[in-house]
């Protein structure tokens, strides 16, 4: 009997926030497992569980899954959140990739020394309003439906929505120009399962602070 | 009709490698236009062929479809070399997620100074020895198949043959630990699509060097 997935991680966003997202929008409980200093780290390593010594990981239908895309990716097909056809996949993996490629941009601000962050959240700023968000608008816009595949919802929209709310927390009026981002914003929200997991108490996790970065980049050996 | 898949990109391995590795394994024949200058790069801007102002692009089924994995997921789909079965496809991700991850080690290698190369080389022949290898190295020797996954030529196999081949270039004994991976290497190699690809005069592409470095540089504008 399988029983609820479990995720193991810090207990912060980094690369297991979209597997979060995804299985709440499943509708999908999980338990959670948190790294707390670097022994919890190098006890998984020793324990054999992490395939290539990595996290996230998640352990899911008898399986220790490991590599975030690898993850999304069985989250998605399992609970019907991946088109359903070929090219319906193509589309969402398409979106979806430059979709990380933004999450990265995003995720990499807090390692800035401080002399390059304003320089850096510019250039945040510049690819999702000039290179990624016109992309989703216009998608949007062309076919008139509320999903960005198939008509339905799907990891795409999912994901969108997370780099959206993500994206505001660095430049709050960052859709301004984007009228149909924000009623798909508006939209994808009021879904059940994402507004469910978009209240407080949830298990969203909240930005990193700059005070909870020297526990995290000692976690996992960074910067030393 | 379907026509062949056309490749867009510059006239070297890159992003781009992985997806003519897969093509020629799969038996499909491709067509590429290489990118020779900025006004080509640009052209293919104003023509938004370019969802996200990137290559590479590969004109496929009537897509032009763009971001590395999304294609390379569409042809192994496409082509049968990813499995049907949820379970399966989850461990191909699985063994391909890995083995990207060392090649990225190795794809951005030759933009570095002399001194990173070296840094960098170690560090290539270290997780390569050590973190990655000996994994595909156990796979085999639990289910003692051929291929890694299904026991049947996967995205996996292909990925990972692919990888090999490439470590080797940097650092030629780093199969010397790993028996099974000797003969896997053996093994797909002499499969016949993969081997016509590792003939001479086929469209793989060679090692990456400063001069394709600097040209690709003022294609892309990087400084």
């Amino acid at each position: 009997m399988s029983g609820k997935p479990k995720l193991h991680y810090f207990n912060g966003r980094g690369r297991m926030e979209s597997i979060r997202w995804l299985l709440a929008a499943a509708g999908v409980e999980f338990d959670e497992c948190f790294l707390e200093t670097r022994d919890d780290l190098l006890k998984l390593q020793k324990s054999g569980t992490l395939l290539f010594q990595q996290v996230p990981m998640v352990e899911i239908d008898g399986m220790k899954m490991v590599q975030t895309r690898a993850i999304g990716n069985y989250i998605a097909a399992k609970y019907n959140l991946y088109g359903k056809d070929l090219k319906e996949r193509a589309l969402i993996d398409m979106y979806v990739e430059a979709i990380i490629d933004l999450d990265e941009l995003l995720m990499m601000y807090a390692l800035q020394p401080a002399d390059k962050k304003e320089q850096y959240l510019a250039n945040i700023v510049d690819k999702a309003t000039n290179r990624y968000f016109p992309v989703y608008e216009k998608v949007l816009k062309d076919h008139g439906q509320d999903f960005l595949v198939g008509n339905q919802l799907s990891r795409a929209d999912v994901q969108l929505l997370e780099a959206l709310l993500m994206a505001e927390e660095y430049k709050s009026d960052i859709l301004a120009k984007f009228p149909l981002l924000q009623s798909f914003k508006a939209r994808i929200s009021n879904v059940p399962t994402i507004k469910k997991f978009l209240q407080p108490g949830s298990q969203r996790k909240p930005p990193l602070q700059e005070k909870d970065l020297p526990k995290v980049m000692k976690i996992f050996n960074l910067g030393h | 009709m379907s026509e062949k898949p056309k490749l867009h990109y510059f006239n070297g391995r890159g992003r781009m490698e992985s997806i003519r590795w897969l093509l020629a394994a799969a038996g499909v024949e491709f067509e590429e236009e290489f990118l020779e200058s900025r006004e080509q790069y640009e052209m293919l801007l104003q023509d938004g062929a370019l969802l996200f102002q990137q290559v590479p692009m590969v004109e496929i089924d009537g897509m032009k479809m763009v971001q590395t994995r999304a294609i390379l997921s569409y042809i192994a789909g496409k082509y049968n070399l990813y499995e049907k079965d949820l379970k399966e496809r989850a461990w191909i991700d699985m063994y391909v997620e890995g083995v990207r991850d060392l090649m990225d080690l190795i794809r951005v290698h030759h933009k570095l100074s002399p001194q990173e190369q070296q840094k960098n080389l170690a560090l290539i022949g270290e997780k390569a020895a050590t973190r990655y290898f000996p994994v595909y190295e156990k796979i085999l020797k639990d289910h003692k198949d051929d291929f890694l996954v299904g026991n049947q030529l996967t995205w996996a196999d292909v990925q990972l043959i692919e990888a090999i081949l490439t470590v080797e270039e940097k650092v030629p004994t780093i199969l010397s630990e790993f028996p099974l991976l000797q003969a896997f290497k053996a093994r797909v190699s002499s499969i016949a699509t993969i081997k016509k690809f590792l003939q001479p005069g086929s469209q793989r592409k060679l090692p990456t060097d400063e001069k394709a470095v600097a040209f690709t540089n003022r294609i892309f504008n990087r400084r």
